[in-house]
């Protein structure tokens, strides 16, 4: 009886369940052959050192060659990259002569400054302007108070810096992002070469390739610049890819009956119609560099990056915390008026008819506001830099705040780190480290067989043994172990509240803002705090990466919840299940491979936590990237980076080959 | 493609061309500006920026640049970077030797303060361990300074890995009942510190001087046996006949290094830079003044330049 009942159901394992547990039982046994033979089999238990490859060493002579000796006759490769680095500073040093110094039309630095920078009230008044024009007043209500807020926090001169790094990273990696994305549209072979290269740019942590950036492109901005270009351009390139092959096929004929060229197809059809798509792309490099600003900062970005840095190294809670905030306001405004921006439809933009001011009332009012202000800023100095005094802090708050809960409350948080460290993180982290490497990639390869047969297997197989054979299988095993747990508290706390979000609309309203203050926020901010009342170690880490990590589960689940289609909920009242059976036996199960799609960032933001969680004193592959960093080793780095990032591939692929079958069986369309 | 590169590559020869030809215009070699690194903690902004202001009274361009301490050699090598102010022997020795090898980069001298760095314990613990400083008493106290995780023993915690220190050696050596934790930065490391003083509670950790915590947080460093060279090198000697490692840590110097071009270039800056001379007390002083009285950088330079005239001028006199 039980049988047929169990085919007709999708389980958790999609095909023949006997076999399955058959293949497990094997494996099982295999398993305790290995363990209980240990003794004897040294080699399937510990990854014998001598049969490390000596890959580290390799990348460091082949950058070594490729900085030093590297000729292309005319010139060499390091004046090659040099000159890019040169071409670059341009725009750079125009966009903070603009925001930062003003301009002074001379060589010599110490000249007195001929055109003073943007002074803060025009900045203010323009970025209201901007938003008024690109939507309503309360988008200018939003972006004048973000702004303003920079100046009355006194951030005002790091904020710009910053915004000018970015003014420039943020246009160019765009642009780098579509043009890509084009050539991998058009191009079936360019589109498969490119897809593991952006795989790996996603995936390895930005500190792994600071160094070699560094030795290419030199100490400063620029090189800063390049880091967050290459961190993030990839999701531009793949939601091009993605939102033009999407393109409705008849958008493409119709075009092509007016008789349009290959150019005019692109720009005049296929991009326009994409624009929705896009802006998801452009919102995502938005972000991301505003992620990287604080790492930029240690390779001579400056600017709010720096402020954050240097506070906490002072143990500055509190101005931490006000530049922090200061990254995400800037973060927000930038996204709220690109998403707008985009959202214009194209019969808005143009006002026929009337004097050049009707037809051009924003751009008028914008260009008087310039003039006059930029006007007085060279007479009234209080115009031209915000001043001193008018500025106000919280951060006394901030700190006497920490040091309350931890006067008062440190002795019950401790009680209860010590209860999930001592029950839950030391035995999982001492089971890791036991396990054979053996049954681990054992496990790994049967993983990928059930789930996407024998090429998935090839390839988690061939992954995992390059973290075996590079020398960084333990330090691999205490990162699966650290964000292993911190996933599984974060989905645990992630799901519910997805659930809830998806069910109330405030909540919906109140968890956005909450997700992207997190994700904008630097992580440092909170780390300090955190190390303060948990003491430095493993548990310190996971919080750290639980509150980074924890976004993407709760928009997934929350998205998901909200597709479920409401024909099968109305039909499941009419069947009379109530609200508790309704979420477990119809919602739950249908939203569960986008769940798990939002697991699968979860993991992969866990991921990009490591090297910061380095910072507090885990030993993981986070630590070996941090430890290269600072002892310049590109090859350690690298090594250690790209391990990290073959962990990510093994989890992602895994994870989406079980949601494409997941998918099949409950006959939803897979996007 | 190569057409592009060439190009690039031309605008860069000009670019360059430009830049040297626009510099013969003050008394000094060259008005290039001379870049100085800044790292993150109070006392090397100090010293950069005294350096950095009685270079600008000789008349040079002074640039400052914020790099990483130890990732700025590939800056210094190739030019990019000219002059970091200090470089501490305890944990920029080997990063130090192993560019100055390569021959791009030139030791620039002493700036004459000494770092120290030690275990450290806040002045309150002397109730709870009345042994204390004495090393002797740290493993009567283990139980105090236990934590759950490393109960029985002690919990002492340790600089980043980077740093090396030898403390895992050491608690070996010394038989200290007492369990090495690292913390990842340097900021970590002073966030514990801070929590456990706000709340008087045991804490035994690695504090170095010049620094503004143990200006903020009264106490003292341990007192290991002294140390030597022989007793780093030579199981023999000191208190464990079997073990190296058995003695504190060396307390070292802190020197300057610079991009070895600069030496023709700013050959006058060069001699100032290597001139630069100031003592643990005038420093612990000014970091005080920026870290715990809240002055900014620049106005505690300038008292110290105001206050110190003749002291620098004889930096500035070139030989």
């Amino acid at each position: 009886m039980k049988e047929p009942l169990v085919m007709r159901m999708p389980g958790f394992w999609p095909t023949g369940s006997y076999r399955a547990l058959c293949v497990w039982i094997i494996f099982l046994a295999g398993s305790m052959l290995v363990a209980g033979f240990g003794e004897h089999w040294s080699w399937a238990v510990n990854f014998p050192r001598d049969w490390t490859v000596p890959l580290r060493y390799w990348i460091s002579d082949f950058m070594e060659w490729l900085t030093k000796d590297l000729d292309f006759g005319l010139f060499t490769f390091k004046e090659m990259t040099r000159s890019i680095t040169w071409l670059l500073e341009w725009p750079l040093m125009f966009a903070s002569g603009l925001l930062v110094s003003g301009f002074s039309f001379s060589s010599d630095p110490n000249a007195e400054v001929v055109l003073h920078p943007l002074p803060w009230i025009a900045l203010i008044g323009l970025s209201m302007i901007l938003g008024h024009w690109v939507r309503d007043w309360k988008l200018a209500l939003l972006t004048g108070t973000c702004m303003a807020y920079l100046a009355i926090f006194g951030r005002w001169e790091s904020a710009m810096i910053t915004l000018s790094a970015i003014s420039i990273a943020v246009p160019l990696g765009i642009l780098g992002g579509l043009l890509i994305g084009i050539l991998a549209h058009r191009k079936a072979g360019f589109a498969r070469t490119i897809e593991p290269v952006l795989d790996l740019m996603q995936t390895t942590p930005v500190f792994a390739y600071l160094v070699p950036v560094l030795f290419l492109f030199g100490f400063g901005p620029v090189a800063a610049m390049i880091a967050t270009m290459i961190y993030a351009t990839p999701p531009m390139v793949r939601v091009t890819m993605l939102a033009l092959s999407r393109v409705p096929a008849e958008s493409i004929e119709c075009g092509l009956m007016q008789g349009c060229t290959r150019r005019q197809l692109l720009w005049k059809v296929m991009i326009p119609s994409a624009t929705p798509g896009l802006m998801i792309g452009i919102n995502q490099v938005i972000m991301l560099s505003l992620n990287m600003v604080i790492i930029a900062s240690m390779i001579g970005a400056g600017g709010l990056g720096f402020d954050v840095l240097s506070s906490l190294k002072r143990l500055a809670i509190g101005s931490g915390l006000e530049a922090g905030i200061a990254i995400t306001l800037l973060a927000i405004v930038l996204d709220r008026l690109s998403q707008s921006f985009a959202r214009r439809g194209p019969g808005m933009r143009k006002r026929k008819g009337g004097l050049f001011i009707h037809r051009h009332l924003h751009l008028t009012v914008a260009i008087v506001l310039l003039v006059g202000t930029w006007f007085i800023s060279t007479y009234l100095p209080f115009a031209r830099a915000y001043p001193e005094s008018w500025t106000i802090t919280t951060s006394g708050f901030w700190e006497d705040l920490v040091r309350w809960i931890n006067v008062s409350y440190f002795d019950q948080l401790e009680a209860f780190k010590n209860f999930l460290l001592l029950n839950i993180l030391i035995p999982v982290k001492r089971f890791m480290l036991a396990t054979p490497w053996v049954v681990v990639v054992a496990f790994v390869m049967l993983l990928g067989y059930r789930l996407g047969g024998w090429k998935l297997a090839l390839l988690t197989v061939c992954l995992t043994l390059l973290i075996a054979f590079t020398g960084g299988w333990k330090k691999g095993m205490i990162t699966v172990y650290l964000c292993g747990i911190s996933v599984v508290f974060a989905s645990l706390i992630g799901i519910p509240i997805g659930i809830w979000a998806a069910h109330s609309e405030r909540g919906h309203r109140i968890v956005q803002v909450c997700i992207d203050t997190l994700q904008t926020l630097p992580s440092f901010v909170y780390l300090i705090p955190v190390v303060m009342l948990f003491r430095v170690g493993d548990f310190a880490a996971m919080l750290a990466i639980v509150a980074y990590a924890i976004a993407p589960a709760i928009r997934y689940t929350d998205h998901g919840m909200r597709q479920v289609p409401t024909q099968l909920v109305e039909a499941a009242k009419i069947f009379g299940c109530t609200r508790g059976q309704i979420l477990r036996k119809v919602k739950l199960p249908i939203a569960l491979p986008e769940i798990m799609l939002g697991i699968n960032q979860t993991i992969m933001m866990a991921l990009s936590m490591l090297v910061i969680t380095a910072l507090v004193g885990t030993r993981d592959l986070g630590q070996e990237v941090y430890i290269a960093l600072t002892k310049a080793d590109t090859g350690r780095g690298l090594v250690a980076g790209i391990s990290v990032a073959a962990i990510a591939i093994i989890c992602d692929r895994l994870i989406k080959a079980w949601v494409a079958k997941r998918r099949t069986a409950l006959g939803i369309d897979g996007n | 493609m190569p057409k592009t590169h060439n190009r690039f590559f031309t605008s860069f020869l000009i670019g360059a061309a430009m830049l040297v030809s626009s510099s013969v215009q003050a008394d000094v070699e060259s008005t290039d500006p001379i870049i100085l690194t800044l790292h993150d903690w109070t006392g090397q902004y100090i010293t950069t920026t005294i350096m950095g202001r009685v270079l600008q009274e000789m008349g040079y361009n002074v640039k400052y640049q914020q790099a990483d301490y130890l990732a700025q050699f590939a800056g210094l090598e190739s030019g990019d970077l000219h002059v970091a102010m200090e470089m501490w022997e305890t944990t920029g020795k080997d990063a130090m030797e192993k560019s100055l090898a390569t021959g791009n980069t030139v030791d620039l001298g002493e700036t004459g303060m000494q770092a120290i760095e030690e275990w450290w314990y806040p002045i309150y613990m002397k109730d709870k361990c009345p042994g204390l400083p004495d090393w002797n008493a740290l493993n009567d106290c283990a139980d105090v300074f236990s934590t759950a995780e490393t109960a029985p023993s002690g919990r002492y915690l340790g600089g980043p890995v980077t740093w090396g220190g030898y403390d895992d050696e050491r608690v070996e050596a010394l038989e200290l009942n007492y369990e090495v934790v690292h913390a990842g930065t340097d900021a970590a490391l002073f966030a514990e510190l801070e929590s456990a003083y706000q709340r008087k509670a045991p804490w035994l950790g690695w504090v170095y001087t010049p620094h503004w915590a143990p200006i903020k947080f009264e106490g003292e460093f341990v007192e290991f046996p002294r140390y030597s060279d022989e007793c780093y090198t030579d199981k023999s000697v000191g208190v464990n006949p079997d073990m190296a490692y058995d003695c504190g840590k060396p307390r070292g110097w802190i020197k300057k290094v610079g991009w070895k071009g600069g030496e023709e270039k700013w050959s006058c800056a060069y001699n100032a830079i290597r001139a630069f001379t100031i003592d643990n007390q005038a420093m612990g002083t000014m970091v005080g003044e920026v870290d715990l009285d809240g002055k900014s950088v620049e106005d505690v330079v300038e008292g110290w330049l105001n206050a110190n005239k003749d002291t620098w001028t004889s930096w500035t006199q070139c030989s």
